[in-house]
């Protein structure tokens, strides 16, 4: 102790005392980072299913995302990703890039579920990182659909539309409708936030708030629309379109009809 | 004395005749009748869009007292325990609850809700479209030009109508048209930020509008609309209605049918014709579905998130005004005063208040610009063929651009995600036409005005082209011209159209600068010219026609196919 008291007024005494800061910084923030990763690898995949993953990957994505999935010039790299992002991304049709684009559209699934899940295996082992989430939290009858509609119009509305129609963004990016997903899509897009869409954490969304998002999403789809036809939910500009050319149009043939003399 | 005493000595013969005669000695109903019954209307269906306003508005008051009944515009706070299960136990306000008790838990409430809401689209449609068949067939030129400044007065009040309306449910979507409301009251130098505050009752969003737009919505606007249209009304029965130039139509008479039976019995018709379009509509296809937006709160702001179409045109604007220009130029101004720094947020009010300042100060102004420049001091009761006034029709047209440009910017992120386009470009584009579409229109429309023209006198003067080629016995091919009949060439010939003129000087030989500007917008608006065909030119040209027919008899026969 007296040691260490003496050397206080050292010449490197700031720099150990900087280091030290700075390693205590660094712990907490991964500590904290690891408690915001969206839940543990809980899906176990077998080494067989990494192994034929890195051959499909080498066959079909290294391409564009390098060998050993390390990125290249013309894909990013999926170091790190995380299984839920493969199983999204392939699983959707969004990969393999169909085209050059602002974004990448959704197309026919090209790999079989087999396929996908040896993949996605492939690409977690080559750093931690979101993992494929469990069926019981897809289960959207466990989830409350009113408190997944607030978090839905203050997390969500604002890109994919209050009704989930979706929206556009800059420069011909666009938030798709989410009509059609699956449980396991949605709540893999919010724990990777593919294209454009920002990443909902565990410590942002839990879990079990996302299950309310979903639960929110699946009462809204199978609902239908109250009113009668939605006309695609999309606002006003759809109601305004529809009543001047269906609205005024049927209204104009009648006053046709109503001025024209009988022959 | 003498009409009571007729009355009095008039014994009916039957009950209905004895209630009949009952109340008409006492309210003179025959008087009226008669004097309306025989009020004559001409029949063209361009001429029907005034009553459909009427009978939607008709419409709108019938649904809206039902609604009335059900609506509870408070703002307090709340917690939904009605039966749409996604909102169940959300926090929301009195008014959105009983919005969606409406919807929900109030039988009918939803129809109503649709009906209403739906004919306050086609209103201001209706209202629009009328609008502009007042305009382009010049219908407001003397002696309509007060009733045409009543018709655009009571378009904004449909307008404001439309807005209070779309405001009163307090979802998601008509806040964050509010909102946008607050930040254009707010932009305004000065007085804005206490405009504001004096409507909302301190910050936005309060507790207390809701409340006043429905006041506004319920009360004052209806009211002032209804004795709008009665002023209106009572001008068409004064001024007599237009009608289009036809043989036998003069300025002098109407050509139609009387009010009864066959009007009263075709208008009756017609709105329960209106009514049930709006009513199957209404039934088939939902409209303003509040539960989908949920309950106010002023942080999120959903995609698609657009006025009702009417005010579309001004989100248009606001969507469309650059906030910046290069790295420069801000249209945010930061003036320095001596008791601080007051901010100009130019793009803000420039965008929400020039461009429905420019149209609706053209609009009620029109009849006036036009009659100075024309000089046209006439009562007018035939109307214009649009092609027959080129150049007001051409400003019509680049009005419409003009608003239509601006309508279309309001569905910006609908045109890209549809048409697979980028935002930006959409914007940068309609930036562009916004400002030259108008031209570019003005100038299309004038010249397709001018060449119809062209074709109309070409028709006079030579008949129909039938698509008959003949090969005359010494070889050669003519194609048979069929002359148009008199009533048809009566309507190709039968127009005013005023030539350019230079300017007069006044009894001093001085010419006054007014007179000089006067003349230089007069050689805008007629310079370009198609003379109507005169008598002798018809005249010459059927005389040319017979002497060439007259040479075969071929020709002869041909030409009386």
């Amino acid at each position: 102790m007296k040691a260490l008291s003496q050397r206080r007024r050292h010449p490197l005494a700031a720099i150990a005392l900087l280091l030290m800061a700075l390693l205590m910084v660094g712990a907490i923030y991964s500590a904290a980072s690891s408690a915001n990763q969206a839940q543990a690898q809980t899906e176990s995949f077998s080494a067989n299913d990494a192994e034929e993953g890195e051959k499909l990957f080498a066959a079909n994505c290294a391409s564009c995302h390098g060998l050993g999935a390390s990125g290249s010039s013309a894909g990013p790299s999926l170091v790190g990703v995380g299984a839920a992002s493969v199983d999204f991304q392939v699983g959707s049709g969004r990969m393999p890039l169909q085209m050059d684009g602002p974004q990448a559209q959704v197309k026919p699934v090209q790999f079989t579920e087999e396929q996908t899940r040896q993949l996605a295996a492939y690409v977690a082992t080559l750093g931690a990182g979101p993992a494929i989430p469990d069926e019981e939290i897809l289960d959207a009858s466990e989830g409350d659909p009113a408190n997944g509609g607030e978090l839905f119009r203050v997390n969500c509305a604002m890109c994919h539309n209050a009704a989930a129609a979706g929206g556009a963004l800059t420069r011909g990016k666009f938030a798709p409708s989410l009509e059609g997903s699956s449980e396991k899509h949605i709540y893999e897009a919010m724990v990777t936030g593919p294209q454009n869409m920002p990443v909902f954490n565990d410590a942002n969304i839990s879990p079990e708030d996302k299950q309310d998002v979903i639960a929110f999403l699946k009462t809204i789809e199978e609902q239908g629309s109250p009113g009668g036809a939605d006309l695609g939910s999309l606002g006003p500009v759809s109601e305004g379109l529809f009543i001047w050319v269906a609205g005024l149009g049927v209204v104009i043939a009648f006053t046709v009809w109503l001025t024209s003399r009988s022959s | 004395m003498s009409s009571s005493t007729a009355i009095n000595a008039y014994q009916p013969k039957t009950r209905v005749g004895r209630v009949t005669n009952f109340v008409d000695s006492r309210v003179g109903g025959s008087g009226m009748v008669k004097e309306f019954g025989r009020k004559i209307f001409p029949d063209h269906w361009t001429f029907m869009f005034g009553e459909v306003a009427l009978y939607t508005f008709v419409i709108l008051l019938i649904s809206g007292t039902f609604l009335t009944f059900f609506f509870d515009p408070s703002m307090a706070e709340t917690h939904y325990e009605g039966s749409y299960l996604p909102l169940r136990g959300v926090e929301m306000s009195v008014a959105y609850a009983s919005s969606l008790d409406i919807s929900f838990d109030v039988r009918g409430g939803l129809f109503m809700r649709q009906v209403h809401h739906w004919s306050a689209l086609l209103f201001v449609a209706a209202n629009a479209v009328h609008m502009l068949r007042v305009f382009f067939t010049g219908a407001f030129r003397r002696p309509r030009e007060l009733n045409w400044v009543v018709g655009t007065t009571l378009l904004i009040m449909g307008l404001a109508a439309g807005f209070t309306g779309y405001s009163l449910p307090d979802d998601l979507l008509s806040g964050n048209g509010l909102r946008i409301i607050d930040g254009v009251v707010k932009s305004i130098p000065v007085i804005g930020t206490y405009i504001s505050f004096f409507l909302f009752g301190g910050e936005f969003p309060g507790t207390a509008i809701i409340g006043r737009l429905y006041v506004l919505h319920i009360l004052l606007i209806p009211a002032v609309i209804l004795l709008l249209i009665g002023i209106h009304l009572f001008m068409v029965v004064i001024h007599k209605h237009t009608q289009y130039p036809g043989p036998g139509r003069t300025n002098t008479n109407v050509v139609g049918y009387p009010v009864g039976p066959v009007y009263a019995a075709k208008a009756g018709g017609f709105f329960f014709i209106v009514f049930g379009i709006v009513a199957a509509i209404s039934a088939a296809f939902t409209i303003n579905p509040i539960w989908n937006y949920g309950p106010y709160d002023p942080s999120p702001v959903s995609a698609g998130t657009q006025p009702d179409w009417y005010i579309g045109w001004v989100d248009g604007a606001l969507r469309l005004m650059p906030g910046t220009v290069g790295s420069n130029w801000d249209f945010e101004w930061n003036i320095p005063f001596p008791w601080g720094v007051n901010t100009l947020s130019l793009n803000v009010l420039f965008p929400a208040l020039v461009p429905a300042g420019i149209v609706f100060t053209l609009m009620l102004a029109w009849p006036w610009i036009e009659s100075w420049v024309t000089k046209d001091k006439r009562e007018h009761h035939l109307l214009d063929r649009p092609r027959n006034a080129p150049t007001r029709t051409a400003v019509g047209v680049a009005g419409v651009v003009f608003y239509c440009v601006m309508w279309a910017a309001a569905s910006s992120d609908l045109i890209a995600t549809h048409f697979l386009v980028s935002l930006n470009d959409v914007t940068y584009w309609l930036r562009i036409l916004v400002i030259v579409g108008p031209v570019i229109g003005f100038m299309i429309a004038r010249r397709v005005a001018l060449a119809l023209q062209r074709k109309d006198r070409e028709i006079a003067l030579h008949g129909r082209e039938t698509g008959r080629i003949v090969r005359l016995p010494h070889g050669e091919f003519i194609e048979v011209h069929e002359p148009v009949d008199e009533y048809k060439r009566y309507q190709l010939v039968s127009f005013e159209s005023p030539e350019a003129y230079a300017p007069v000087a006044d009894g001093n030989g001085h010419v006054s600068r007014s007179e000089k500007l006067r003349s230089r917008a007069s050689r805008f608006f007629f310079e370009d010219r198609v003379a109507p065909v005169t008598p002798s030119e018809l005249h010459a040209s059927h005389s040319g026609h017979h002497g060439e027919i007259a040479n075969t008899q071929d020709r002869e026969s041909i030409a009386s196919h």
